[in-house]
This record gives structure tokens, C-alpha cells and sequence, in this order.
């Protein structure tokens, strides 16, 4: 079995779509984050994690429901109660004002639980208590660990490749990012430390599948009459050289993430269905916005080689 | 070229047979979202920052120290307690019962005080002047809002009586008759300063209108000597108008008001002692040798026997000696915890009640004083816990999840790639195999996103293989000669792999760097899959594509 074998689709010529399509994702994704801003006060739903606060999930058995468990803490004053995985579990988000002990928000929030259904009825399953000075702390930390992954793997590629290669892939890498970024806070998905390592895994991914694409170019080039060769039909050819790779090991990626969405459990699941998004998103960069990437600056800004450099001179001299 | 398969072969399994040994031996390391536990920061308490970096450096050491003792004597299995920056600890502990338990232990002050108990009139001679501080630091306006505007005639009636009985309209005559009718107390009598009587003049006569209000008078009752008892309801309101600084100020010099840690039934209300208590402790718990928990034998109540050192022992002498009759609190953390009567000159032990706790208080209270006291209150900045069955559902759900998962990207392989699909398995099932070695190996913890980690490493694994497969293909699309083929099918897809891989590397670095906890996990095993796939792909792949290839007919095309 040899699948896309030989292929010979025209993907650089499709490059302007791509770019359209690019954009207007990216575009419902800056909305979603201004409408959550102007909704939920942020521009992400950050969990716990960041923003500071006392997360506790509940399992009741026998089971109970939402507009009672709702009636229990408070009613119109309860915290965000949503209902996670299996029946009777339930996951109550609470903000911790300032000055507050986080241990005292959890523990008061299950003896409320206790109060109106007994000590028997219910376990609780997990807290997750995180002051807001820590939350803040790791925002940043999570951002710099992006910029700074981005920055080294510039460097690298760089130096194995040449330096538009490297652009290019960062180029490519930030648009999944920024892709990803948006459709989360469309659906918004919750943002917790988990979601971040997603993120970070999709910036390996991505690079991954952009460099074995990259590598065949590399190689394309440095072939006997490489250089000479149409730059467009070049790319293109190694694009779909590569495409048999390419949709095997997406393929079966997708395979385990799929069965890790569907049997892994619900603590994981975000944190799957992020990485499903980015295998997708990453494979799409790699083809469509990562090789036209490298195009572009090759339009714009030559090759950066020196040979080439020379020969434009020799032309423009001669011209004049 | 069999001698080269040999120690192609060799090396194989030595790797194997050193990841299996680890793996044996040290075993995997389950994160506490997998079994089940507690993880908390805590920072150092310094709300004001008036602590200098050196100080809170070596607090931080000290503290450090005595969490390690306390959670040792805990008995806790494998826990893990560590710096984290200047001002933090982080402890996580696995399997645990009784979470709100060890964290009391954990971050209990345990900062141990024996103080001598006054009289009330040391604090009664000063309750206008604290009135007014109250009235002067918050308002009127705030008072009336919190309801707490009673003026003098309103009050209740017992601190109605308690005031007309023990409040002299002279301050002055009343240290006298204080001092004169207590001798103990005349050991450090609060005499009111002529500074403190100008001051309490004119604001006297800057607050008119206000001064009948009684915030603060208006919340005691009378309780035994040397306490006023405040109704459960009040007791915030009273703890807020302590902490005000100006209400510090108009407190009499050397005395201080602290509450007591029981509440007590009266008359179907709750109550909590606030004692008035001279404010240096004559005794702290570091002259403390050893404490022990205990039953009393007449009442059957928890009590914690104590022993203090040489000096202690001689202090403790000294002071009990002076004050028989008189009570003495014994002070944890800012709370009294019992005020016994001195019947009797005590040495080097003596014991502490507790009066209704439970057992367990006790056995923990002695427990946090034999290890000390931390040299600063620590507060929770971060706090997680799993509860055992969370984590047991996980680990099955992560295994079934991760079984599928490896299942169905066999089946890929075996139909993709026949043989070489077959070989490729092989060398998948080393690479899982040297992975779990690795884990075990570096004593790495595996946590849910590790798990997560490592499925989708054995999906980036597949990708080495599948680079080097459909080289081989064009290769021998090229009608190259198998051996040749393959050969430069391995050398073609070396610069992707190693590219690739050191890529994918550089963010697992990365994540490791800035991660904590559950994202430092997958980290670890993001890189050790990583370098295992590397040796996987490149290496055991092609030392069974070598012995393949020779056990073949010649004739025969390659299965790929």
C-alpha cells in the first residue's frame, strides 16, 4: 500500500486560499477574544491555574443535579458549577477574594455540600487551590516558555538550514499558536497548566512537520540543478514528496490522540482535544503556510546567497 | 557481516536488559494526580516585606528543616519536600487519609508562649480610652453601619455591670488599687504614663459627641480572672478593632489581649475568652526537650505532657514559684490554649490540657512541638489534592486509552508496510521498553500528562519509521538493490529524523525549564522518548532490516 504516492497537487498554487482561509480563522479567533474580554473579563477562559482561585470536583452518589447542588451553595450567589465526566460529578469553579486563605474557600465550599446533603453522599474527588500570586507568576512563565522555544528553534534551523528556513518556520509555528490561541477562546476552552504543555507540544509538532518538509527542499536544492529550478515547482514537488510522510504519521497520531479523547477520561480531555487541533493545524501550516512562507521571503528578500547576490549584480551591471 | 549483527544484537540487548532492571528495580513512580495525594506551596509570611532576603532565606532553610521532621514523624512514604526560589516550599505527599490533618501538621506556627495572666482591671482602667481609639480610627459613620453605634447607656447588662463595678473614674487611683490588691501584678505594673493621660485628654476633647460610643466595651462580658468573654457573633468585629494600630497604641504598655482557642457554652450562646495577658512571655517553646501526648487520669481529657531543658526548667521554677494562685496561659500561635491556676512551684515538665479536643490533637500538637516551632507563619500560595479513586481511574483509563492507541497504530504499520511494518513493531515495543527504563532510571514521576506525553511520543516514534521506510520505497523505486536501498533509505531520512528530533527536543528542554508539577512530567517523558526513538529508529530498526535482509532469498523483493 502506497497512499499519495506520486502526488502532484498543486499546493503552492493554492496558497492565496490558504492565506484567506488563515485569516479568517484567525480573525473569528481575535473576535471570540474580544468578545470574551468584554464578557468574562478575559481574554482566554483561564482556569484556576492562572487566574488564581479554588477549583473543587465533587462525585455524588446517588447522583444529584445541577439546580440542587446550585440551591446548596448559594444559589444566585453559588460559584460556576459544570458537570465533568461520569454521572453525579461535578466541578465547582470559586474566585478567592483578596486576603482570603485558599485552604479555608476549598474546606468552606465542602462543608456547604455537607450541610445540605450529609457527609455520606459525596467525596471530593480533587481540589486545586491556587493563589493569585502564584497565577500571575505562571501566565508569564508560560508565555516566555513559548517565545523562548520559538527563539531557540530559530536559532537552530537557522544554522542546519538557512536563515529564511527558519523565519519561515517560526512564521508557520506562530500562526498555529495564534490559530490555536483563538479557537480556544471561541470555544472557550479552559486554559489550565495542561492546556499550556498542549500548546507547547503543538510548537514541537508543528516544527517537526515543517522541518521534514523543509529538509526535502534542502535537499531538492543542493541536488544537481536545484538551484535553477522554477523556486514555486521546486517546493511544490517536495511538498508532495513528502506527502505520503506526511499523512501517514498524522494519520496515525490522530489514531492514538482519537483513542486517548475517547477512552483517556474527562481530566485529560481538553487537554487531547488541544493536541487533536494542533496535529490537524500543524500538518495544514506545514503544507500551506510554512513552504509559501519560505516562498515569499525568497520573493522579497532573495535567498541570502551570496552566489546569487553576485550573479544579480553581474545582470544588473550588464543591463545598465 | 554476522559478526557485526552480533554486536549490532548486543548492544540491543544490553540496553533492553539495563531498562528492564531499572524498571524492575526502581520501579515507576506514580504522579499524586495518579495515586492520590497532596501538593502544596507555601510561602513565607511577610505581608508587610519587612523581612530582608538573608533573613527570609534562612528562615526559609530553618522551616524547611522542621517540615522535613514533622512530616517524617507523620509517617508519611516517600515525601517530597523542597525549596523552591527564596521564599517557598513545596511539599507533595502521596497517599494520604487525613489531607486537612497534615496540612494543620504541616503548616501549624507551633510557636509556643508562656505568658502570666493580669487582672482585668489592667485592661478595664484603659476601655474608654480604646473606645475612643476605635471611634477615632474608624468613624462613626463605619460604627453605625456595622451596628456597632451602642453608646454607653445601651450596653448589655452584664458588661454594664462588669464596667460600673471595675471602672474607676480615675486611672490613676485604679493602677494604685490594682497593684495594691494584686502583688503579683506588681512585678511589671501597666501604670498609665503622663504622655498617656495627655493623649487620652485630648482626644478627649477632639472626638465630643463621639466619645459615648462604645464599639468596643460593648462586646465583653464578664469571665473568669483575667478574661472577658465575647459572644461568638462579635468576635470578628472585636478581632478587626484589635488589629487596628491605633488601638494598639491605647492599650496599656505591657499588656496584651489575646483570645482564647476554645469556645464555650453559656446559657445556650457561645462564647470566646479574650484574656488580658502581660505581653512578654517569660518562657517560649524552644526551651521545650520533648513533648508527648497524653490522657489526663481524672477527666480522661488529651493532654500533652511536656519537658523543658535545663534553663527552662530553671525559669519555669522561678516564675511558678512567684505566682502561686495565679494562672498562667500557655500560648500557641497567638491563641490560649489552657490557663491553669499555679497550686504548686512546677520544674522541667508540666502538662498542657486541651480540654474537649480529640486524641489526635493532641498526639499532633506534640508532635509539631518536639520538631519546633517554623521561625515564621507560612501561608498556602498553592494547594492540590487527588483523591486515591480520581487517580485509580485514571491510571485504567490512561493504560485502556494508551493500549487502543498502541493497537491501532500497529495495525497501521503491519498493513502499511508488511514486513517492514512488522519490523518497525518490534522496535516500537523496544522503544516503549526503554522508555519505562528511562522513566524508572532518572526517577522521574509519571503524571497524567505523561501519560498523554508518552502515547503521543510512540506517535512521533512511528514518524521516524515511516520516514525511513518511504525512502527505502523511492529507493527502490529507483531499482536500486534492496541492500543499497535500504542503506540509503537509512541515510536519506537521518537529517529529517535528527532535525526533527532535536527540535521537538529543544521545546521539551523548554517546558521542563518553566514547567512545574504535572507539565514538568510530560516533559520528562516527551525528551526520554524522544532519545529513545532516535535510538530506536536508527538503530534496532535497522539492525532487524540488516538480519532481514540476509535471512531473505536473494531473489525475493523486499516486503514493504
Amino acid at each position: 500500500m502506497w497512499l499519495f504516492h506520486d502526488a502532484k497537487y498543486g499546493f503552492i498554487n493554492m496558497r492565496r486560499k490558504a492565506y484567506v482561509v488563515s485569516a479568517s480563522v484567525l480573525a473569528a479567533g481575535m473576535v471570540a477574544m474580544v468578545v470574551n474580554f468584554a464578557t468574562i473579563g478575559n481574554w482566554q477562559n483561564y482556569g484556576v491555574d492562572f487566574t488564581g482561585g479554588v477549583l473543587v470536583q465533587v462525585a455524588f452518589d446517588p447522583p444529584t443535579d445541577d439546580t440542587e447542588l446550585r440551591e446548596a451553595l448559594g444559589g444566585t450567589q453559588a460559584p460556576t458549577i459544570t458537570s465533568f465526566g461520569g454521572e453525579g460529578d461535578y466541578v465547582i469553579r470559586a474566585a478567592v477574594e483578596e486576603g482570603v486563605s485558599i485552604d479555608v474557600v476549598a474546606a468552606g465550599l465542602s462543608e456547604q455540600i455537607a450541610a445540605s446533603y450529609g457527609e455520606d453522599r459525596f467525596e471530593v474527588v480533587r481540589t486545586e487551590s491556587v493563589g493569585a500570586k502564584i497565577g500571575e507568576e505562571l501566565q508569564g512563565r508560560a508565555a516566555l516558555a513559548i517565545i523562548f522555544s520559538l527563539f531557540l528553534t530559530l536559532l537552530y534551523i537557522a544554522i542546519r538550514f538557512e536563515f529564511r528556513f527558519g523565519v519561515a518556520s517560526v512564521i508557520a509555528t506562530t500562526h498555529d499558536i495564534l490559530i490555536v490561541l483563538g479557537l480556544l477562546a471561541l470555544f472557550r476552552v479552559e486554559i489550565s497548566l495542561p492546556t499550556v504543555a498542549a500548546l507547547l507540544t503543538i510548537v514541537g509538532y508543528s516544527l517537526n512537520d515543517t522541518i521534514v518538509v523543509f529538509d526535502r527542499i534542502r535537499e531538492n536544492l543542493n541536488a544537481r540543478g536545484g538551484r535553477r529550478e522554477d523556486p514555486y515547482k521546486l517546493v511544490n514537488r517536495s511538498i508532495n514528496e513528502t506527502l505520503p510522510r506526511t499523512v501517514l504519521t498524522s494519520g496515525t497520531t490522530l489514531g492514538v490522540l482519537l483513542s486517548l479523547l475517547v477512552l483517556g477520561g474527562a481530566v485529560i480531555r481538553d487537554f487531547t482535544m488541544v493536541l487533536i487541533l494542533g496535529v490537524l493545524i500543524g500538518t495544514y501550516s506545514s503544507i500551506f503556510i510554512a513552504s509559501p512562507a519560505l516562498l515569499e521571503i525568497q520573493k522579497r528578500y532573495g535567498t541570502g546567497d551570496v552566489r546569487e547576490k553576485q550573479k544579480a549584480k553581474a545582470r544588473r551591471a550588464a543591463t545598465v | 557481516m554476522l559478526k557485526s549483527f552480533r554486536v549490532r544484537l548486543i548492544v540491543i540487548l544490553a540496553a533492553l536488559g539495563i531498562a528492564i532492571g531499572y524498571y524492575v528495580t526502581e520501579g515507576l513512580k506514580l504522579g499524586l494526580d495518579l495515586q492520590g495525594g497532596m501538593h502544596l506551596v507555601l510561602e513565607i509570611d511577610d505581608p508587610d516585606g519587612t523581612l530582608t532576603p538573608e533573613a527570609k532565606a534562612s528562615a526559609i532553610e530553618r522551616a524547611e528543616r522542621i517540615i522535613r521532621t514533622r512530616v517524617d514523624e507523620f509517617g508519611v512514604e516517600e515525601p517530597l519536600i523542597q525549596r523552591s526560589g527564596s521564599d517557598r516550599i513545596i511539599v507533595e505527599l502521596a497517599g494520604l487519609d487525613d489531607e486537612s490533618r497534615a496540612k494543620e501538621i504541616i503548616n501549624q506556627q507551633a510557636f509556643l508562649e508562656w505568658k502570666l495572666v493580669l487582672p482585668n482591671t489592667d485592661v478595664d482602667q484603659a476601655l474608654e480610652r480604646l473606645d475612643r481609639a476605635v471611634v477615632v480610627a474608624l468613624g462613626a459613620e463605619t460604627l453605625r453601619e456595622m451596628g456597632r453605634d451602642t453608646e454607653a447607656g445601651e450596653a448589655g447588662a452584664s458588661s454594664i455591670e462588669q464596667l460600673l463595678f471595675n471602672t474607676p473614674s480615675d486611672s490613676v487611683q485604679a493602677d494604685d488599687s490594682a497593684a495594691a490588691s494584686d502583688p503579683d501584678a506588681a512585678t511589671d505594673p501597666p501604670t498609665a504614663t503622663p504622655e498617656d493621660e495627655a493623649t487620652a485628654e485630648d482626644e478627649s476633647g477632639d472626638g465630643e459627641g463621639e466619645v459615648n460610643f462604645r464599639p468596643f466595651s460593648g462586646l465583653l462580658n464578664t469571665g473568669e480572672v483575667g478574661t472577658y468573654l465575647v459572644d461568638a457573633e462579635d468576635i470578628d468585629d472585636a478581632a478587626a478593632f484589635m488589629a487596628l494600630p491605633e488601638f494598639q497604641r491605647a492599650l496599656p504598655r505591657g499588656v496584651s489581649l489575646q483570645w482564647g482557642w476554645d469556645s464555650i457554652p453559656r446559657a445556650g450562646r457561645f462564647y470566646r475568652e479574650l484574656y488580658v495577658l502581660e505581653e512578654d512571655a517569660f518562657l517560649t517553646g524552644d526551651q521545650l526537650d520533648d513533648a508527648t501526648a497524653n490522657r489526663d487520669q481524672q477527666f480522661n481529657q488529651p493532654q500533652v505532657l511536656f519537658e523543658l531543658n535545663r534553663r527552662g526548667g530553671r525559669d519555669f521554677q522561678r516564675l511558678t514559684s512567684a505566682n502561686i494562685g495565679n494562672r498562667i496561659a500557655i500560648v500557641l500561635d497567638g491563641e490560649v490554649v489552657s490557663a491553669p491556676v499555679v497550686r504548686d512551684r512546677i520544674g522541667a515538665r508540666g502538662t498542657i490540657d486541651l480540654g474537649s479536643a480529640d486524641m489526635s490533637e493532641a498526639t499532633d500538637l506534640a508532635l509539631v512541638l518536639r520538631a519546633g516551632a517554623l521561625p515564621a507563619p507560612l501561608s498556602i500560595m498553592e494547594e492540590r489534592t487527588v483523591g486515591p479513586s480520581l487517580g485509580a481511574d485514571s491510571i485504567e483509563q490512561g493504560q485502556l486509552a494508551g493500549i487502543v492507541g498502541v493497537i491501532a497504530v500497529l495495525v497501521i504499520m503491519m498493513v502499511y508496510y508488511r514486513m517492514a511494518g512488522i519490523l518497525a513493531v518490534a522496535a516500537l515495543a523496544i522503544y516503549l521498553m526503554l522508555v519505562l527504563g528511562g522513566l524508572s532510571a532518572l526517577n522521574a514521576t509519571l503524571t497524567l500528562p505523561g501519560i498523554a506525553g508518552l502515547i503521543l511520543s510512540i506517535g512521533m516514534a512511528v514518524d521516524a519509521n515511516v520516514l525511513i521506510f518511504e525512502r527505502i520505497r523511492e529507493e527502490l523505486e529507483r531499482r536500486r538493490a534492496p541492500r543499497t536501498a535500504v542503506d540509503e533509505g537509512f541515510g536519506n531520512a537521518l537529517s529529517a529524523i535528527v532535525d526533527a528530533n532535536i527540535t521537538t527536543l529543544i521545546t521539551g528542554l523548554i517546558l521542563f525549564q518553566f514547567g512545574t508539577g504535572p507539565v514538568r512530567g510530560f516533559a520528562v517523558t516527551l525528551c526520554i522518548g524522544i532519545v529513545a526513538s532516535f535510538f530506536s529508529a536508527l538503530y534496532v530498526t535497522r539492525t532487524l532490516f540488516l538480519i532481514y535482509l540476509t535471512r531473505k532469498r536473494g531473489s525475493d523483493p523486499i516486503s514493504i
